[in-house]
């Protein structure tokens, strides 16, 4: 088999205009590759017990600030889109957006930027909330960057996220034509998305001017923009970790079992305990995957992502060692630890 | 009972040790955690300034060029908690040249913690912050002086800073000032009352954060629901989304549409999680009104009984945020809630000096400066004043041109005098005027470079339309500052005003009937599309006499350029200020029209191709 052939199926749920989120034929296998997931999610959504209970204030406040920015955005630019990168954040953001305009449905769609090195249970769960909540969804695929062979593997994590990343993420918002783009960051991730506006300007090349920003006052923002310039959109700019997960709690929102522990195949490469989501993971001389009790804080490419060891399989056990744990959620990350500033560096360059 | 989450903000002068506070609140808080320690120690063998300690600034300055430079330039906003509240800080830039960032993290938080180094006292970079933060309605202030340690905790110091501040902050609008002694890098009265100043009775700063009430009781005020989007997922569902600004509604309860006056009741408060019977605010939700009500993106919904103000002027005080000084006269955007509608400012009534709360006389406001100023809108919106309420109170200016946010502003009170001033009905009118002329009146205008040959060519136009026994008349720029415009000089600012008026007095000629031929310099953009704005579509020609420079400098026909480039003159549009070329302009008279004859011949094919002259 050629390495080419072992590359997922892509499924296309709406093409972007020329098309581009289709994979050569060649490059697909004949089955899909999740259906041994499709079962788990669909089982309720294992962490969800009876925890859920009336929102504190201060879920309340931060909900009805998300509801009143995406509705603002929704008013004043002409083709929204919403990044889906699947993840908690992203559940999140689109069950505020369902309560936002409901109602109506979201008008607008979702966006996947697919890497193709995604865990499969992201894939899985991907598509059904697509179904579940009834929006479009485009998903878009670097095309170049998969004909030119790029991969986490093949091409570091550095490469791979600038191209099968960045610049897809640049190729799927020029070609739908779309002026403002809503990404679930958190200022409180990154020193970076610390400092970055609700309302983040971006260039005709996406690139982000962090010396010359607008000022942001109260909750008037500015959203004019040239032809060919477009808005970053961050609704939940002032959530913590803890409040993402305290809210999916309350209001029992679906997220990828990834989250949740459970024994998986994994090696530990760089101090880092990766799992082997599938046979495109080159396994060095000596590694062996074993089973481990692991989970994930957050979520990316599989061989770029971190697990931790774990009990934790209800979202209570999630927020109990979430209140006594000594290390961030970006640790998982492999790809921000290249250098300090490198997330700056990122998005100065069309990253969310 | 557990407190709301706290928003404040740290400001002060630049090294006043804003970010190293910040720092070891997260740190003593034990905010953070261990691979941010990590790379925290890393970043401060690197980029440190604290030798061998640990640079507790760094973990907020996040960006590289203010890791590079040892500065903070944008707010940052950072998240902590402890078992007693949350917080959400926004530690704010010192520098003068980034105080609009600083407003940007003021404008939503509740409390403000003012640093002061202990061994400078209050600096000019302390008033303007306490000024700002005053004029952006946040009540409750900590005077935080820092730096205690390099002063040998002498409480002499701190009651001689203290006392400065309460008299110099008399004027300003603080419910409370708590003052504190402290040393952010060294923890005293950080989070645990200092032994090094046992003479402080006072709490230390965290356990004062954790009990600080600055509750302003947002759901007593009036009902304010201004309306955000229009839900109309079919033909059966008509509803209101919006976020409540202040007040509660419940359902039944009767509401006005502020500007029309219409009155409805709210049949349903519409949530996803199901109806609710009342809602207060800050709530987001949907009404559905029991009428068929006119209703869209930028009304304020309201109580009928407690309504806002309706009004096209109002008196506000701006903070300028924008490097181009304020041009009063010019028009900008002005946004409010959903409203977007052009304004200017008419007048501007005093600057404020921020060291001595001095009211001076101003033609103009820079980057930075606050001053109170009467605006006028193209159309009367509904708002309260700031002092009321945050949100309906508070309006940005955005410049036309770069789209850029010009200024931030906070409304004082609506201006009565215009009510008092309504428009007369005229019984002939432009049209009548036109057919009785023969004539579509329009304004020609002729922009360029001085020695450009504007007049040349509006003379000879003229002229030709003499002729045709066409009715016209000529505002030559020179001649027009020897009456109506004696009063205005050559500065950016008077320029802005001259144009301002001649552009009226070319629409009074319009009214008239007339052509009226306007040769003028014109550098700016926004005025000549100001200008453009006064008038309908088709009564405005924008000729640009573009003539190189140095043919003008070589031409010379009154022997400015010789005394401009000589020093003696200055602002000279082409030698010490710029001039804004026309981007797409109705005529442009360029190296293709070599003498005024022809320029004219090009001017009248135009206006005969388009039927100026063929009115019956």
């Amino acid at each position: 088999m050629t390495k080419a052939a072992r590359l997922p199926r892509v499924k296309r749920r709406l093409a972007l205009d020329d098309g581009i989120t289709d994979i050569p034929p060649t490059m697909a296998p004949a089955t899909p590759y999740y259906l041994d997931t499709l079962h788990e999610i669909s089982q309720g959504f294992a962490g969800h017990q009876d925890i859920s209970m009336a929102l504190s204030e201060q879920l309340r406040r931060l909900e009805a600030e998300s509801i009143f920015i995406l509705r603002e955005t929704v008013a004043e630019f002409h083709n929204p889109v919403m990044l889906y990168s699947i993840g908690k954040d992203s559940s999140v953001m689109l069950h505020l957006a369902l309560k936002a305009f409901y109602p109506a449905k979201p008008p607008f769609p979702l966006l996947h930027i697919d890497t193709t090195w995604k865990f499969r249970e992201m894939i899985a769960f991907r598509d059904q909330t697509a179904a579940r909540v009834g929006m479009d969804l485009l998903i878009h695929v670097n095309g170049q960057g998969i004909a030119r062979g790029v991969s986490p593997v093949a091409s570091g994590s550095s490469v791979h996220t600038q191209v099968m990343k960045t610049e897809g993420l640049r190729q799927a918002l020029d070609q739908g034509k779309f002026d403002a783009a809503f990404g679930g960051a958190r200022r409180d991730e990154e020193k970076s998305r610390a400092k970055e506006r609700i309302f983040s300007h971006r260039n005709a090349a996406h690139g982000w001017d962090p010396k010359n920003q607008r000022p942001e006052l109260w909750r008037v923002f500015d959203t004019r923009i040239q032809p060919g310039e477009s808005m970053r959109v961050f609704p939940l700019s002032d959530w913590t970790e803890m409040d993402v997960w305290d809210y999916i709690a309350a209001e029992k929102i679906p997220v990828v079992p990834l989250y949740f522990a459970k024994s998986r195949p994994v090696v530990r490469r760089d101090g880092a305990l990766i799992m082997v989501d599938d046979d495109r993971l080159p396994l060095q001389p000596g590694e062996t995957p074993e089973q481990r009790k692991v989970r994930f804080r957050t979520l990316g490419c599989y061989p770029l992502t971190g697990a931790i060891e774990s009990d934790a399989a209800t979202l209570e056990d999630i927020i109990v060692e979430m209140r006594a744990s000594k290390n961030s959620e970006r640790q998982g990350r492999l790809i921000d630890f290249d250098e300090s500033g490198s997330m700056e560096k990122k998005k100065r360059e069309g990253y969310f | 009972m557990r407190l709301p989450t706290l928003r404040f903000l740290t400001c002060g002068s630049v090294d006043d040790g804003k970010s190293t506070l910040i720092g070891r609140l997260l740190c003593e808080s034990s905010l953070i955690l261990d691979d941010q320690l990590a790379s925290l120690e890393r970043d401060s063998r690197k980029f440190g300034t604290t030798g061998a300690d640990i640079d507790f600034a760094l973990l907020v300055d996040g960006l590289e060029a203010e890791r590079e430079q040892g500065i903070t330039i944008d707010v940052a906003y950072r998240y902590f908690s402890t078992p007693n509240r949350a917080f959400i800080v926004a530690d704010c830039p010192g520098h003068e040249q980034y105080t609009r960032n600083m407003a940007t993290g003021a404008s939503n938080c509740d409390l403000a913690i003012l640093l002061v180094d202990a061994r400078k006292g209050l600096l000019v970079q302390t008033h303007r912050h306490a000024n700002i933060v005053s004029l952006l309605g946040v009540r409750h202030v900590v005077l935080a002086v820092n730096k205690m340690d390099l002063v040998d905790y002498d409480q002499r110091v701190f009651a001689r800073i203290v006392a400065e501040f309460q008299a110099a902050s008399a004027t300003l609008k603080f419910k409370t000032v708590t003052p504190i002694p402290l040393s952010a890098r060294r923890g005293d009265n950080v989070s645990s009352p200092s032994a090094n100043m046992a003479w402080h009775k006072g709490a230390d700063l965290l356990s004062f954060l954790e009990t600080a009430d600055v509750e302003d009781a947002k759901a007593e005020r009036a009902f304010r629901f201004p309306v955000q989007w229009v839900n109309r997922p079919d033909l059966d569902f008509r509803g209101m989304a919006g976020t409540l600004a202040s007040g509660r509604i419940a359902r039944g309860d009767e509401i006005v549409v502020a500007a029309s006056g219409k009155k409805t009741r709210v049949a349903r408060i519409v949530t996803m999680d199901g109806d609710l019977d009342h809602a207060e605010a800050p709530e987001s939700v949907t009404l559905v009104f029991a009428d068929e009500i006119d209703a869209s993106r930028g009304d304020l919904l309201c109580d009928p009984l407690n309504r806002p103000e309706v009004a096209d002027q109002f008196a506000a005080h701006l903070i300028w945020m924008s490097e181009e000084q304020l041009y009063p006269g010019r028009s900008y955007l002005l946004k409010c809630g959903g409203n977007v509608a052009p304004a200017s400012v008419t007048e501007i009534k005093h600057r404020l000096d921020v060291e001595t709360q001095a009211h001076n006389d101003a033609k103009t406001l820079h980057l930075n400066e606050i001053g109170l100023c009467n605006l006028a809108l193209s159309r009367p919106i509904a708002f309260d004043a700031y002092a009321d309420n945050r949100v309906t109170g508070a309006f940005i200016l955005i410049d036309r041109a770069t789209n850029g946010v010009a200024a931030a502003g906070v409304i004082d009170f609506a201006l009565r005098r215009a009510s008092n001033v309504h428009r007369q009905p005229l019984t002939l009118d432009k049209a009548k005027r036109s057919i009785l002329k023969h004539q579509k009146p329009v304004i020609l205008w002729f922009t360029g470079l001085s020695g450009a040959g504007k007049s040349t060519i509006a003379n000879v136009v003229e002229a030709r339309l003499l002729q045709r026994r066409a009715h016209t008349i000529l505002l030559d720029g020179d001649n027009v500052r020897q009456g109506l415009n004696k009063d205005l000089g050559f500065t950016e600012v008077d320029r802005v005003e001259n144009i301002r008026r001649i552009g009226e007095v070319a629409k009074l000629m319009l009214e008239a009937g007339l052509v009226a031929l306007c040769p003028l310099i014109s550098p700016f953009a926004a005025e000549r599309r100001m200008v453009r704005g006064l008038v309908e579509s088709g009564e405005f020609i924008e000729i640009f006499v573009d003539t190189p420079l140095e043919i003008c400098i070589a031409r010379d026909p009154k022997g400015l350029y010789k005394k401009a480039l000589a020093g003696q003159i200055k602002n000279f549009t082409g030698v010490d200020k710029a001039y804004e070329r026309p981007e797409a302009p109705d005529i442009t008279i360029g190296a293709d029209c070599p003498d005024p004859e022809r320029a004219a011949d090009r001017i009248i094919a135009y206006l005969d191709a388009r039927g100026y002259f063929a009115v019956d």
